[in-house]
């Protein structure tokens, strides 16, 4: 035990005279949690508050195009504003005006939705009995609405203002049809009021997010970023224990160590303690700036999970399985720049295929099995049933047993590395 | 106990995917107490010898004894008779002097008391106790060989394995590391030393082998090497067993 407690005093020193991997392992870590929470929460409020600028060319002087323009500002997601200019110019007017979106209204927009109107009403009114079902009006389709887009919305963002768009442009058309149909029974205009009582009376949708314990809080930016990054930080260890053991292998302090009376094991073992204890710090430094420092920030605070020792025991794991990956690569790397450089790469991978960056149910074939056997992607489950669902210790020993097991698969191939290498 | 403090008998060795026999039926015995060299040119072996009668590599055929005790069997029991000074430093230069010695002290079998003792005693004998707790990094490189020396003898080894413990250092130090090695053998500590100053060799060996590729081409008395050899140094014994020709 003296031994084991001497070898941690000095893996402590030497950590914490490391003042840049220190400042790898925790400040860089901290800046990645607080930027990527920023711009995720930014984006979300682009949407939800912030509006998003669009620019639209009116060539049409008919009512419906009027009308389509005020539906657009009523979806309430746009800050809409027109442009003289023309179509040719509307791209060079986007970057102005830095709207993301430009929409052409053709010039017979209003006709041509006029005349489809008055074409359904027709037919209508002679499937009712009342018209003359041999007349058939030639109508051709409304010219389609053009929509210009900066590439650098994303697509479903994109996809989102186009199914905004199909539905104010529906609105448009289902007002001039009923006014049609309307005036066509009763050779009278339609009363406005029943007109806003018919096409304005929606079923709402009330959204609720589905819990564990059974509470709706919304999920946010931060309580989705914060688990995530913080994982990320914790295999971060890579950059520093990585290359600690490749240069303890490589220098002369290795040999010594291998004639002296004790077992190297000793000295895995300490690494392995020093640096739990550095991710579990880790994660108590980003989670505390999420619960307190963040609404300072302006950012949404993060709301710890009810079950705190399962948190504490799914850190636990995920630090203990970061600690092993990165003293792996340190016994297989044969310098500290294959280490670091190796690590650093390798870590990013486990992030991607492990759900980090891109959701994992999003993950299709191979994407999907590279999921399984990265150990972000177990802790990232077990993180999100916590933060999100609420769940409890129960809720999440699908993911962790995964978790352990990879763990001890990566010290298994440790110790085999070690042997191979001659190092125990 | 066996009278010897090394006993290689037989040995065999090569380096792993290296066709070349480093070395093959070798014989050496080194008796207790003495002050022991090991010479020969660049490549000879002297290195892989001195990790192969410590420990750091396994043997493949043969045996090494160190006080009789088969160090491929009893590494624990062997690891605690000798201490090792390798040519390089090793040791952690974020660390002080007192730290490293706390450390590879703890590691060497010794409690926190024999710890403390141990290090006061011979940061003042090798001239370290005023940068005691000063990292090791900002040392020269004379400061850095004492440390090295320090931590190989914390424990008081029966034998000290020394590989080039002098070199690169000034006149004075290497005066005060032979003057301290001298100490230690007075003491009661075999010493088994390479190196390539051959007239700091030849002032403080008794015994010497002169080994070259792989095998030992003369041992004995430095005395009756040289009356057989009929020369006048050790280092002219060292140019008339093994040529002028350049090694690698």
């Amino acid at each position: 035990m003296f031994k084991l407690l001497a070898t941690i005093q000095k893996d402590i020193r030497v950590l914490l005279r490391d003042k840049v991997g220190i400042a790898l392992m925790f400040v860089m870590p901290i800046i990645l949690v607080i930027v990527v929470t920023s711009i995720q929460n930014s984006t979300f409020e682009l949407v939800s508050k912030n509006k998003l600028p669009i620019l639209i060319y009116n060539q049409d002087t008919g009512k419906s195009s009027l009308q389509m323009i005020k539906a657009i500002g009523n979806i309430g997601m746009f800050k809409v504003s027109q442009t003289s200019k023309g179509e040719t110019n509307i791209v060079d007017a986007m970057h102005h005006s830095d709207a993301m979106l430009g929409i052409v209204i053709p010039a017979n927009f209003s006709a041509k939705v006029e005349a489809k109107s008055k074409s359904v009403s027709d037919k209508a009114m002679a499937s009712f009995g009342l018209g003359d079902s041999t007349k058939k009006a030639a109508v051709g389709d409304v010219d389609p609405l053009i929509l210009y887009y900066n590439p650098v919305l994303q697509e479903s963002l994109r996809l989102s203002v186009k199914g905004a768009l199909q539905s104010s442009l529906q609105m448009v058309e289902s007002r001039e049809t009923l006014r049609t149909l309307y005036f066509s029974i009763n050779e009278k205009e339609l009363p406005e009021k029943l007109e806003n009582d018919m096409l304005n009376n929606r079923t709402p949708i009330s959204e609720v997010p589905v819990s564990k314990d059974g509470t709706k809080s919304t999920p946010n930016s931060t309580q989705h970023n914060v688990p995530a990054w913080t994982i990320f930080a914790m295999f971060f260890v890579i950059m520093s224990l990585g290359g600690s053991v490749v240069k303890e292998k490589v220098s002369g302090s290795y040999i010594r160590l291998k004639t002296l009376p004790t077992s190297y094991h000793v000295a895995l073992i300490s690494k392995q303690v020093v640096f739990l204890g550095v991710t579990l710090l880790q994660a108590a430094v980003i989670f505390s700036m999420g619960i307190w420092l963040f609404p300072y920030i302006g950012l949404p605070a993060l709301n710890p999970p009810t079950d705190v020792l399962a948190l504490v025991i799914t850190t636990l794991i995920c630090g203990w399985c970061a600690v092993s990956y990165a003293i792996c690569v340190g016994v297989y790397a044969d310098t500290q720049e294959q280490s670091n450089g190796f690590g650093a790469v390798s870590i990013v991978i486990l992030a991607c295929v492990g759900g980090l960056m891109v959701p994992s149910f999003a993950m299709q074939g191979a994407f999907k099995t590279a999921a399984d056997i990265s150990p972000m992607h177990w802790c990232l489950e077990a993180y999100y049933t916590l933060f999100l669902e609420g769940g409890k210790l129960k809720d999440i020993l699908d993911n962790l047993v995964p978790l352990f097991v990879i763990t001890l698969v990566i010290q298994f191939v440790t110790y085999l590395g070690l042997k191979r290498k001659n190092l125990i | 106990m066996d009278d010897f403090a090394v006993n290689i008998t037989d040995m065999g060795f090569r380096y792993p995917d290296n066709d070349v026999v480093s070395f093959s039926k070798l014989n050496l015995k080194i008796a207790k107490g003495e002050r022991f060299g090991l010479f020969g040119p660049n490549g000879a072996g002297k290195t892989t010898l001195m990790n192969l009668m410590t420990g750091v590599l396994q043997v493949d055929e043969g045996k090494i004894t160190l006080f009789g005790n088969d160090i491929g069997h009893q590494k624990n029991e062997v690891n605690k008779l000798f201490g090792f000074v390798p040519q390089d430093f090793s040791f952690y230069q974020e660390l002080s002097p007192v730290e490293n010695l706390e450390f590879f002290g703890a590691w060497s079998g010794l409690n926190s008391y024999e710890i403390r003792h141990r290090s006061n005693e011979l940061l003042q004998i090798l001239g370290l106790d005023d940068v005691r707790d000063k990292q090791v990094k900002k040392f020269s490189g004379g400061m850095k060989r004492r440390v090295n020396l320090a931590i190989g003898v914390i424990h008081k080894p029966a034998v000290l394995f020394l590989d080039e413990p002098t070199v690169g250092v000034d006149v004075q130090t290497r005066h005060a590391i032979i003057e301290y090695l001298r100490v230690l053998n007075d003491n009661g500590t075999t010493l088994i030393y390479t190196s390539h100053q051959l007239n700091e060799a030849q002032g403080l060996c008794e015994q010497v082998a002169m080994i070259d590729d792989g095998k030992i081409i003369a041992q004995g008395n430095i005395d009756n090497l040289l009356a057989e050899h009929k020369q006048k140094s050790l280092e002219a014994l060292f140019i008339n067993l093994t040529g002028k020709e350049l090694r690698d």
